[in-house]
This record gives structure tokens, C-alpha cells and sequence, in this order.
């Protein structure tokens, strides 16, 4: 059976997610081609319905929209903009992000939690941005997460995994799919992350900020895709010591 | 024989006293440091940094980083370019008045000027709104003189809530306000306010603000903090460049903005950088203490200490001045600007504050970010 991400019983080939918010739209297109996304973040606020430069106009109709809540400071704030998403006909995905925080745009798990239990509870499918803590994402499942997306490093740092130990225990103690959000600045760092065991790779300003755009969607695509496929293929068997046999070591002893 | 003034630093009745020691901080601070002994290599450390302490930000601020403008600029346009991609937001400013009760003397609204002065009935407000609007934009910035008489709170919140039904976003450049009276904007639909404190050196604020509610220097230097504890989402910060040592200000303005961060993590901060220009009745003004070289190093520098704030350019600057600094430093843009009283729809109410240097339309401002490779943004807050 082909290898499927499924977020809240949708299913996705690509496990390339797009932030919109920095490019220029008229490239938003190639950009989705060219990486072979399948979900396109949109920011609300930016949504300039019937008016100039709508990004709503610029993302293919093929493709899911995941609306955020990117503005709110508060579970409340979070909820009445995920709400208006649904009224303009974005579907029921949404990403919870909860920020209080200009300097860095951490989130604020604590609201995060509320959020995501409210919109759970009104049949969105919510896919939370959070600080990667396990007892924050086991509470973000118990409140209906669809998934959860913990950071790398601060949005648009482009420093990569600064949370890679953090991250990979989510890995192993979470059940719904892993998205790594935020601060991932190149392919090698995605690819990475795909190898640990992460089950999509959300991406912005790495590919925003290149010279060229979409072929950096294509080189971001292609990492995440590579390292899907070695961590399908077992990688610690091939990295870990040179010890480590193909049979047991121990197989002569008698019982 | 003189009239004698009042003190700067004492509150005219009316006028509310909050708890903060930020300006005691800023204030010490700018004392604490010399600019001119900053050195090279002062110049050289602060560039290699992510985070910069008041030193090293002091330090890109100095004589000494001049050279190094070329490196300040290559690093903020890395920085600017991950916190904000590619976009740039435009916006217009409405005069709705322009009567004003202080005496500045480096002001076109001086009281004691004689221009014509002016304000707009709702009915006028109205059809600007509405003229202003149809051009695309969704963000205005609603301005009055600083007169309490002619263009009291209630008369701005009415102004305000009448831009809601045509704007998504709205922020507000007028007198300074009690705490209570921002909470009031904040609920007609304002969510931004400008403050420019215009010079940080006292004894320079007492002799050019001769009377007058903004005479009072802390009353002004409070108002931010004010408005965010009456609920405003974003500040933004000035010093009008040239008044005074203008490295002194844009280092105190950095700071200021720093101290307030820290206190009130979740305000949005932007900056704004207006320096002298030409107006009646001051033939003694010199707007060239600041040159573009100057203005480009205060700008770069706010980039530098604050990656993440929003930095505006004025179209008191020249076309192709602003045209090179959006992407690089400035993130936010002004088009289509009417600086006398209304003047988008009828023939203006009342005279200018200053004149303006690029009078271009929304719709060529809007190509010209397009040509820039960068992408012109009209929506970029949801009021909630």
C-alpha cells in the first residue's frame, strides 16, 4: 500500500506542507508545483477577500488549504478567526497558532490546548502549533489534535532542528502525525528531520527567501521525500556501530 | 521680557501618571553612552552578532559604523527578508483635523502659524473613507493636530468607528492619551498607535515645545505604555531626526522600544523616521543635519535591533529613496497620501504640516513593489 500521511482521515501524498505567507503571489503556483505540496497554509488576516492581491486567488483549487489563527494572542482570539475561516469556505482544517510573543512568535501551549479542545469539540481539523513538550502535545491529543506541529527553532530563524531531542521524543510517545513547524532553513535540515521519524515538514521562509523559489520548493520536495523513504528503510541498521550484525550475536549460546 | 514656561516635566491636571521606570531606564542609558568612543572594531563585533545589547546597537548608531553601511545593510536585508518574505504593506494616512493647541516650534500646525485650519464633518469623513478605500487599501492611519477643543476623543472614536465598516485595520497618530481613553479607541476599532516623542534630550524638548499639553515630556514619553495597557495591539516609535543629535534619539527611540517589549512581550513595535522638512514661518530650520546616508543608518540600525518590527517609510522621502529601502529595511509603505485636511475626495479643509516628496497613487506604488520583486500587502490583521 503506498506510504500515506493521513490527517484527520484525509489523505496526502505529499508530505511537504507550504506556508503562503511570505512569497509573491504570482509564484505561488510554480512554487506548489514545484515542490509537490498538497496543503497550503493561509494566513486569515491575509485573506483580502474580493479585494487586491487575494491570496485565495493565487492557490491552485486542487489543493487543501490549511487556514491559521495567526494574529490571535488568545484561545478566544484563535477561535473567532478559525470560525471566520469556515464562514469563507476554507474547509475544516486549521492550524491553531497561538502567539504573545513579537520578539521571538513562540507560541503560547497553554491557550494552544484551549484552542484546539474548542475547535475540536465544532468538528474542525486542528493541527496545533506548539512548543515541542510531551505532556503539552499528550494534552493537545486528549483535546482532539488532528496532529501537532512543534517548532525546530523560532519561525523564519532558518537554524534548523534546535529541538531535535525534544522533537523525537513526540516521535516516539505520540500517535497522530508529527509535523515539524518553523525554523527549518534547509533541505538537509528537513531531510533530517523526515529521517527521524517526522511525518511531514512544514516550510516557509527557506524557500520564500531563496534566489529561486521554485526550484528550491523542488529541492525542499525532494529532501523531504528522500528522507521519508530512509526512514521507511530502517536507517539504524546501516548508521548505528560497526558491531551490529545482521543475526544475533548471542545466537550460539545454548538454552 | 520672556514668558516664563512651565516645567516640562510637570503633569498638567487631567493628564494620568502610570507606574514605570522605562523612561528613567531609556534616559540613564543614552547618558551612559558616548558615540563617539565607539570604535571599528566596536562596529565590527556588533555586526557579527544576532542579539544586540544597548552597546552594540549604540555602536551601529555612531560615526564609526558609517563605513560600514554596506555591511549593515546586507545584514538587514537577510533579516528583514526572514521575518517578512517578500511583503510589503501599504497604507494612507487621514489628516481629519489639523487644529492644534501646542506651540512647537518646528511644526506646520503651530498654533500659532497662520494656516488654514480645518476639520472634516462625518459626512466629508465619509466620502474620504470611501474615495480612500476604492483605491484597495485597508489600512489607514487617522491623524489629527493636538487640539482636545477641536478634536476631542469622542470625535476620533466616531471618525474610527466610521473607518471600520471600509478598513480592516486602523491605527490612530494623535494626541497622547489617558489609559482609559485608548481602551475607548481600542473598542471604536482602533488597534495601532503612533507616538513620536520627537526628541529624548530634555532640555531640547523644553526649548522647542514652548506650551502647550505636549510641553509635558513624560506625559508623552508614557503614552505607549499607556496605550497598550488600554488594550492597543501595536506602538510605534519616533524621533523627528535633526531636531537634536539625531544618534542620540534614534538611540534612545531603540531603546524605548526595547524597554517596552520586554515589559509587554506580545506588542507589535514599529518604527517611524520622519526628519525635518521644510515648512512656513522657520526659515532658520536646516533639514539637511540628515541626510539620506544618516536616515539609512538609523533606519538599518532599528532594522538590526529589532528584526521582527515593523519599519515604515515616509513619503516625505523622495521616490527613489523609498523605492531601494522596502525589502531591505522598510516593510511598510505609504501611497496615495493627502496631507492637508481630507484632499482624497474634496478640495483639502485645511493646510498641510509638511510637504511631501512622493505624491505617487496606490496603484504605482503597487507596481512599483511588484517590479521589486517584492509583493504589496493590503490585509495583513483581522480585528477580533
Amino acid at each position: 500500500m503506498a506510504d500515506q500521511l493521513i490527517i484527520g482521515g484525509h489523505r496526502f501524498t505529499s508530505r511537504f506542507i507550504l506556508g503562503s505567507g511570505k512569497f509573491s503571489l504570482e509564484i505561488v503556483e510554480a512554487v506548489v508545483e514545484n515542490g509537490g505540496a498538497e496543503m497550503v497554509t493561509l494566513a486569515l488576516r491575509r485573506a483580502n477577500l474580493g479585494g487586491e492581491e487575494n491570496i485565495l486567488d493565487y492557490i491552485p483549487k486542487q489543493i487543501t488549504l490549511l487556514p491559521n489563527t495567526s494574529g490571535a494572542r488568545t484561545a478566544e482570539e484563535a477561535v473567532k478567526i478559525a470560525r471566520l475561516a469556515r464562514e469563507i469556505n476554507c474547509g475544516n482544517f486549521i492550524k491553531v497558532e497561538v502567539i504573545r510573543d513579537s520578539k521571538y512568535l513562540f507560541p503560547d501551549n497553554y491557550e494552544t490546548i484551549k484552542a484546539t479542545e474548542i475547535l475540536a469539540g465544532e468538528g474542525f481539523i486542528v493541527m496545533p502549533y506548539m512548543y515541542p513538550d510531551l505532556n503539552v502535545a499528550r494534552d493537545l491529543v486528549s483535546a482532539g489534535a488532528a496532529a501537532v506541529m512543534p517548532l525546530a527553532s523560532p519561525i523564519g530563524s532558518n537554524k534548523g532542528l534546535s529541538t531535535r531531542d525534544f522533537i523525537e521524543i513526540l516521535v516516539n510517545e505520540i500517535t497522530v502525525p508529527i509535523i515539524v513547524d518553523a525554523g527549518i532553513g534547509r533541505p538537509s535540515q528537513a531531510c533530517e528531520a523526515m529521517e527521524m521519524g517526522v511525518d511531514a515538514i512544514m516550510c516557509n521562509t527557506a524557500v520564500a527567501t531563496a534566489k529561486n523559489v521554485p526550484l528550491m520548493a523542488r529541492a525542499f520536495g525532494q529532501a523531504i521525500e528522500s528522507g521519508r523513504n530512509a526512514y521507511l528503510a530502517g536507517l539504524g541498521r546501516v548508521l548505528t556501530e560497526a558491531g551490529e550484525a545482521s543475526s544475533p550475536l548471542t545466537g550460539f549460546l545454548e538454552d | 521680557m520672556a514668558k516664563k514656561r512651565t516645567n516640562p516635566m510637570a503633569y498638567q491636571p487631567g493628564m494620568e501618571m502610570i507606574a514605570s521606570d522605562i523612561r528613567d531606564k531609556v534616559l540613564k542609558t543614552v547618558d551612559n553612552f558616548d558615540h563617539f568612543k565607539v570604535s571599528s572594531q566596536d562596529v565590527e563585533a556588533a555586526l557579527k552578532k544576532d542579539h544586540l545589547s544597548a552597546e552594540d546597537y549604540g555602536a551601529l548608531l555612531s560615526p564609526a559604523a558609517t563605513p560600514y553601511l554596506e555591511e549593515m545593510a546586507k545584514k538587514a536585508i537577510i533579516e528583514t527578508r526572514k521575518h517578512f518574505g517578500n511583503s510589503i504593506a501599504l497604507f494612507t494616512p487621514l489628516y481629519i483635523a489639523n487644529y492644534c493647541e501646542n506651540n512647537c516650534v518646528y511644526c506646520g500646525f503651530n498654533c500659532q502659524n497662520k494656516i488654514r485650519r480645518g476639520k472634516l464633518t462625518m459626512t466629508e469623513m465619509a466620502e474620504e473613507l470611501q474615495t480612500i478605500a476604492k483605491t484597495g487599501l485597508k489600512e489607514i492611519l487617522i491623524l489629527t493636530g493636538e487640539s482636545r477643543f477641536h478634536s476631542g476623543v469622542e470625535y476620533i472614536g466616531a471618525a474610527i468607528k466610521l473607518a471600520t465598516r471600509y478598513f480592516s485595520t486602523i491605527g490612530i497618530e494623535i494626541y497622547p492619551l489617558n489609559t482609559d481613553e485608548y481602551a475607548y479607541l481600542k473598542k471604536c476599532g482602533a488597534d495601532f498607535v503612533s507616538v513620536y516623542q520627537e526628541t529624548y534630550n530634555l532640555s531640547k524638548y523644553e526649548q522647542v515645545h514652548l506650551s502647550g499639553s505636549k510641553r509635558v515630556f513624560p506625559y508623552r514619553f508614557d503614552a505607549q505604555e499607556r496605550a497598550l495597557i488600554g488594550g492597543m495591539r501595536g506602538v510605534s516609535f519616533g524621533a523627528l531626526l535633526g531636531l537634536d543629535d539625531f544618534r542620540k534619539d534614534a538611540f534612545a527611540t531603540g531603546l524605548h522600544a526595547a524597554f517596552i517589549l520586554q515589559k509587554y512581550p506580545h506588542a507589535e513595535i514599529g518604527f517611524s523616521t520622519p526628519r525635518l522638512r521644510p515648512f512656513i514661518n522657520n526659515v532658520d530650520n536646516n533639514p539637511n543635519d540628515v541626510h539620506e546616508k544618516q536616515l539609512l543608518q538609523v533606519m538599518l540600525a532599528y532594522r538590526l535591533l529589532m528584526p521582527f518590527a515593523g519599519i515604515t517609510i515616509s513619503t516625505r522621502e523622495r521616490a527613489g529613496f523609498r523605492d531601494h529601502v522596502i525589502g531591505m529595511v522598510a516593510t511598510k509603505i505609504s501611497a496615495g497620501v493627502s496631507v492637508g485636511v481630507g484632499g482624497h475626495e474634496e478640495e483639502e479643509k485645511g493646510d498641510q504640516q509638511f510637504e511631501i516628496s512622493d505624491p505617487r497613487s496606490v496603484s504605482e506604488v503597487h507596481q512599483m513593489i511588484l517590479k521589486r520583486g517584492l509583493q504589496p500587502v493590503y490585509s495583513d490583521y483581522i480585528r477580533v
